[in-house]
């Protein structure tokens, strides 16, 4: 901190944080030159000194998983700090198939995506309804959705738990893909009423004058053109249903249905007692590489999409 | 109106509505009959026994050790994971003053988003798992390796009393600061550049421009950050259920207990479902008050620019 202050009491002036780049190349008149130019570089220097310490706790814990993923168990109770002795593909295998991850995974997956399109199926039509007809009772659905969103979860797990049990959908990976889907739902009824309400109405009277139907609006044109919502809508959505625990947890309760969440938990009790380490570590693996890649493939997507529907 | 309308409002509202109805309104309505039974789920057979179970909970510690460990979490998490995210996005834009202008990248600006991002996307479950070893009480977790190599003895993070707790937030912030590290950013990159000019020309120091001007005008952004960060707070179910010690119990001897977690415990591991139940409804009142609190406090003018 001392540092901090010291670095910034000796630089009286520019640039103060925050700053947009001035544009000084274009502008030669621009005060004292060199002695701005000092001042920026110990500056940038002690802030990316601040940004890589916390890069370095992030990546730091990752990288370790992933390394120790490689180790022998006997290598994971020695030296956290040292590198495995020689690259065990072995673990992963072993992670994959005798502690079941594969089977949590591709469960995960298939939930994830039928739930996350179920939410965006069924949240576009409520939406463009809310926003584009006016009838008696429009008001009383959105805030039937709206008031979804201000209740905890928690409220409702008991009595879910009883009537998911009733109707089957307990135990099941559909079954929970809906249930993930009507709990997203206030949220995306919420964000795509709003974005509706921003197109202009002139593309659904042109349609309509084109002959299309009340479905073919919506199906041909109106999705269509919602897209960016929906893409914005779409990524919160599936992170969150990707981030589901307690949901599984409770209605989940056969081996076999578990998602990957679930079963990494009940894994790394497990291998607590068994002390296979490596293959916990594999399957953490597992687990954060895929969504690395995706991340990383579509970062600005998902942190333009994230950003814009927290501004909202 | 046009023709069919009707019929399309309808087909297209019948099946949203009905399975939003049976699967989230009705449960949330069951929900507070239920707080006033004394049901444990094994018989269909259930007792009306009025506000027993809210007498109960007044007088049960576990509850109110959960209570105060929510309580900590919503001030703790988001004054600190938005102070370190306002703190770092304001070191990213000094970095970026060296850009020459109109350029959109600084060196090192995108990587640094693209890092600290990433473990918002994870699941908090799998972060608990991985943390978990992270704080293995043995020399053999990362962060007592790290401290044998400087000579201190290995601490039992997640197993002693003092430590748990402290130790399962840090979790927390450490996958949150990312995320509004971006979004500050984002929002700070909004502010017209003539601002800070003028700022310059009028000699404010950096400490004086992020007070006075870099914050008001991001205040909105932040104020619902905070109220975002805190309702998250108010859960901790996953973290808790999968960091605490003997799979979940909130442990040790509730030293970590959250309401979340003391709930699922009491209904699933108990069988008390109306009693759980009743945990349910303080967790709303505690929602909504939390709500209506922070929407007073922050309330300020807004700046317009």
């Amino acid at each position: 901190m001392s540092l901090k202050t010291k670095l910034l009491k000796t630089e009286d002036g520019p640039p103060p944080p925050g700053t947009r780049p001035a544009p000084r190349a274009s502008r030669p008149t621009a005060g004292p030159a060199p002695d701005r130019s000092i001042g920026g570089t110990t500056l940038n220097v002690f802030s990316h000194g601040i940004l890589l310490t916390w890069t370095v706790l992030v990546v730091v814990p990752l990288a370790w998983a992933v390394l120790s993923s490689f180790k022998s168990t006997d290598e994971v109770i020695g030296d956290p700090w040292s590198l495995p002795s020689k690259l065990r593909w072995e673990n992963f295998v072993e992670a994959w198939t005798t502690a079941e991850i594969g089977r949590y995974f591709v469960n995960t997956t298939i939930v994830v995506a039928l739930g996350s399109a179920l939410t965006l199926g069924m949240g576009a039509l409520v939406a463009y309804v809310i926003a584009r007809y006016s009838f008696r009772g429009n008001r009383m659905v959105y805030y039937l959705f709206i008031v979804g969103m201000t209740f905890p979860t928690f409220l409702a797990i008991v009595p879910l738990f009883f009537i998911a049990r009733g109707l089957h959908l307990a135990n099941s990976l559909p079954g929970l893909a809906i249930i993930y889907s009507v709990y997203s739902l206030p949220f995306a009824v919420f964000f795509l009423t709003a974005y509706f309400r921003t197109l202009p109405a002139a593309l659904a009277e042109a349609a309509f004058i084109d002959g299309c139907g009340h479905w073919g609006t919506f199906l041909r044109i109106m999705l269509p053109v919602a897209r960016p919502g929906l893409v914005s809508v779409g990524v919160f959505v599936v992170l969150g249903q990707w981030n589901q625990y307690l949901l599984p947890l409770v209605l989940q309760s056969s081996p076999d249905k578990y998602v990957l969440s679930q079963g990494l938990a009940n894994l790394a009790v497990s291998q607590g007692y068994a002390g296979n380490w490596s293959a916990l570590f594999a399957g953490l693996t597992i687990s954060i590489l895929p969504v690395l890649v995706v991340f990383l493939s579509f970062q600005r997507q998902i942190q333009a999409g994230m950003v814009a529907g927290a501004l909202k | 109106m046009r023709v069919g309308s009707r019929r399309f409002i309808v087909s297209a509202l019948a099946v949203p509505v009905i399975l939003y109805c049976v699967l989230v309104i009705s449960p949330y309505a069951q929900a507070f009959y239920i707080s006033l039974t004394d049901w444990n789920g094994l018989s269909a057979h259930r007792d009306f026994i009025g506000l027993a179970n809210y007498t109960r909970l007044v007088t049960d510690g576990v509850f109110w050790t959960s209570l105060w460990h929510n309580v900590i979490a919503v001030v703790v998490i988001p004054v600190v994971t938005l102070a370190l995210g306002l703190f770092f996005a304001t070191m990213i834009r000094v970095g970026r003053y060296r850009a020459r202008g109109g350029s959109a990248g600084v060196r090192g600006g995108g990587v640094y988003r693209v890092a600290y991002f990433f473990p918002h996307v994870l699941s908090v479950a799998i972060v608990g798992v991985l943390f978990s070893s992270v704080y293995d009480p043995t020399s053999s977790g990362l962060l007592n390796g790290a401290l044998g190599a400087v000579g201190i003895d290995p601490v039992n993070w997640l197993g002693d009393k003092q430590t748990a707790y402290g130790a399962i937030l840090a979790v927390i912030i450490w996958l949150s600061v990312g995320f509004y590290v971006v979004l500050f950013n984002s929002s700070m990159s909004s502010i017209p550049a003539e601002l800070f000019e003028a700022a310059r020309i009028d000699g404010a120091s950096r400490w004086q421009t992020f007070w006075r001007l870099t914050l008001p005008l991001i205040w909105d952004t932040v104020q619902v950050a905070g109220v975002y960060l805190g309702i998250h707070a108010l859960d901790m179910f996953a973290i808790v259920n999968v960091m605490s010690a003997a799979g979940g119990s909130g442990g040790p001897d509730n030293a970590t207990q959250v309401l979340g977690n003391y709930l699922y415990l009491t209904a699933f591991a108990d069988s008390e479902f109306g009693y759980s139940t009743a945990i349910g409804v303080a967790l709303l009142v505690l929602t909504l008050l939390f709500a209506w609190v922070s929407l007073r406090l922050t309330r300020r003018e807004r700046v317009e620019y």
